[in-house]
């Protein structure tokens, strides 16, 4: 079973987003995604600074198996990239919550993580 | 799409955690934990393996050896009974039917183990070129099932549930015995690069053997192991994998196999023209292995770009070395460019191959 932490918001492509009061968010991929992609060997980040859109690709996740696109599940700019992911990218494999994030965002609108799916609805998603 | 095939151990991967996946029409795990984490189990302590998707042939009859020297390319006059050798088993122009192992069982038995997506053509071709021998081929992959146990602690760990001497068992050698009270053709070889055995048994006898191998092998650090892992090690190794470093387009002699073609052999053999005028040539083309120094995986097919940038040749594997964190992969490229710096662009981005003589990391075997 995939753990999915209900105080998180979900992509429908299984990215998750945690908003800060600040008007900022971190954001990773689902332990579903981790898991369903296996081993994970690589992950490229966008440099700080970047400017993304909603559902706009923003790096690569690649396992043993494939390489991935990452979809920005919300607007915002690149604060900062997880410097751990460069040389332990296991890490989204054995943390994808906590350790395992990718991006510290700038929400372009602090509203917009609120219009993405709650835990339950992901949750039923997975089926 | 057709049914998968089952081997008998397939509810014993799913209860075990195995994640299965269609590997060359077979259901199989390809992973129970981790793929990294299995390939370095396998070179720290040891892995256990269903690989019971393997084909299975008896050929048997007074020229049964005459047959087998005429139809693969390296000697098998060299075998004894309880020796075992590799080989290719090449077309008339020297592209690859498929890679085996040739056991000698006796002086007119011979057994070979054929690779699981080449069962039916194997077959159509052994019977075929049998044609004015007198020799029998039996297709016997219903009547085996096959667990490899592979790496340092493989021999401990078998040698705790058999009779049989193993220390007098070497590589590329075999015996009868039973293993946990199995009835086996155990054999010292392994698709690794670690010592190890694999162990030919009757498919109702799978799961008991594969259970106690389990129990026996766990407190020495054994795991179960998916294809996933196979297919890194043996890469890791150096070993070619059919349809990728050998194939109907790439022959022996171009895979750098060279050492299993004896075109001396008095009476030739299928296909020794063809390569005997490619080596007379020098070859057209050569599969390289390569590292890059860089994390990114080099998949199969990614084009090879030679000194002007301009395609080459093409990836035929690739994957991430768990033991060195770093891309390895194999490739075919024209003999010409060899010495030329070689690169493939992944996202964009260009990254320098490597050159590198196989194995990748030191091995035991």
């Amino acid at each position: 079973m995939s753990l999915i932490p209900a105080n998180l918001r979900y992509a429908k492509s299984h990215e998750w987003v945690r908003p800060a009061a600040d008007g900022t968010a971190l954001v990773g991929i689902s332990d579903y995604a981790q898991a369903a992609l296996g081993d994970i060997t690589y992950v490229q980040l966008p440099k700080p600074g970047a400017t993304l859109a909603a559902g706009a690709v923003f790096g690569v996740v690649e396992s043993v198996k494939a390489a991935s696109d990452l979809y920005a599940p919300v607007a915002g700019t690149v604060l900062e990239v997880n410097p751990a992911l460069n040389s332990a990218p296991e890490t989204v494999n054995s943390s994808p919550y906590e350790t395992g994030w990718m991006l510290k965002l700038k929400l372009a609108d602090p509203m917009s993580p609120a219009t993405l799916l709650d835990a339950t609805t992901y949750g039923k998603l997975l089926g | 799409m057709s049914e998968l095939q089952r081997t008998p151990l397939r509810d014993f991967h799913a209860a075990h955690g195995g994640r299965l996946v269609d590997f060359a029409g077979w259901e199989m795990p390809v992973q129970y934990r981790s793929i990294l984490e299995e390939h370095r189990a396998v070179r720290r302590a040891a892995g256990l393996f269903d690989v019971s998707h393997m084909g299975e042939v008896d050929v048997r009859g007074p020229e049964a050896g005459k047959f087998l020297q005429h139809l693969v390319t390296n000697d098998v006059t060299k075998l004894f009974p309880g020796r075992v050798l590799y080989s290719p088993m090449c077309y008339e122009n020297g592209g690859v039917v498929d890679d085996l192992l040739v056991y000698k069982r006796g002086p007119d038995d011979y057994f070979l183990c054929i690779n699981a997506g080449n069962i039916a053509k194997d077959l159509a071709w052994l019977h075929t070129r049998a044609r004015g021998f007198a020799v029998t081929v039996t297709d016997r992959s219903a009547d085996y099932a096959l667990l490899a146990v592979q790496g340092p602690q493989a021999a401990t760990i078998v040698q705790s549930l058999t009779g049989a001497k193993l220390g007098l068992v070497k590589y590329y050698h075999f015996a009868e015995g039973t293993v946990a009270g199995v009835q086996c053709l155990i054999s010292r070889t392994g698709y690794t690069g670690e010592d190890g055995f694999e162990l030919y048994h009757a498919p109702g006898d799978a799961v008991a053997l594969a259970e106690a191998l389990l129990a026996a092998g766990t407190p020495q650090g054994l795991e179960l192991v998916g294809l996933g892992s196979r297919d890194s090690l043996r890469l890791e190794a150096g070993y070619p994998l059919y349809g990728h470093e050998l194939s109907a387009d790439i022959s022996p002699l171009t895979a750098g196999l060279g050492w299993t073609v004896k075109l001396d052999k008095p009476d030739g053999f299928v296909g020794a023209e063809a390569l005997r005028a490619e080596q007379a040539a020098g070859g057209a083309r050569r599969v390289v292995f390569f590292n890059t120094g860089d994390r990114r995986i080099v998949r199969a097919d990614t084009p090879v770009l030679g000194r002007s940038g301009a395609t080459v040749g093409r990836v035929l594997s690739g994957t991430l070395s768990p033991m060195l964190n770093e891309a390895i992969g194999s490739a075919l490229v024209p003999a010409s460019a060899v010495a030329d710096p070689l690169a493939v662009e992944i996202r964009g981005e260009k990254i320098n191959l490597s050159l590198v003589k196989p194995p990748f990391v030191a091995l035991k075997k």
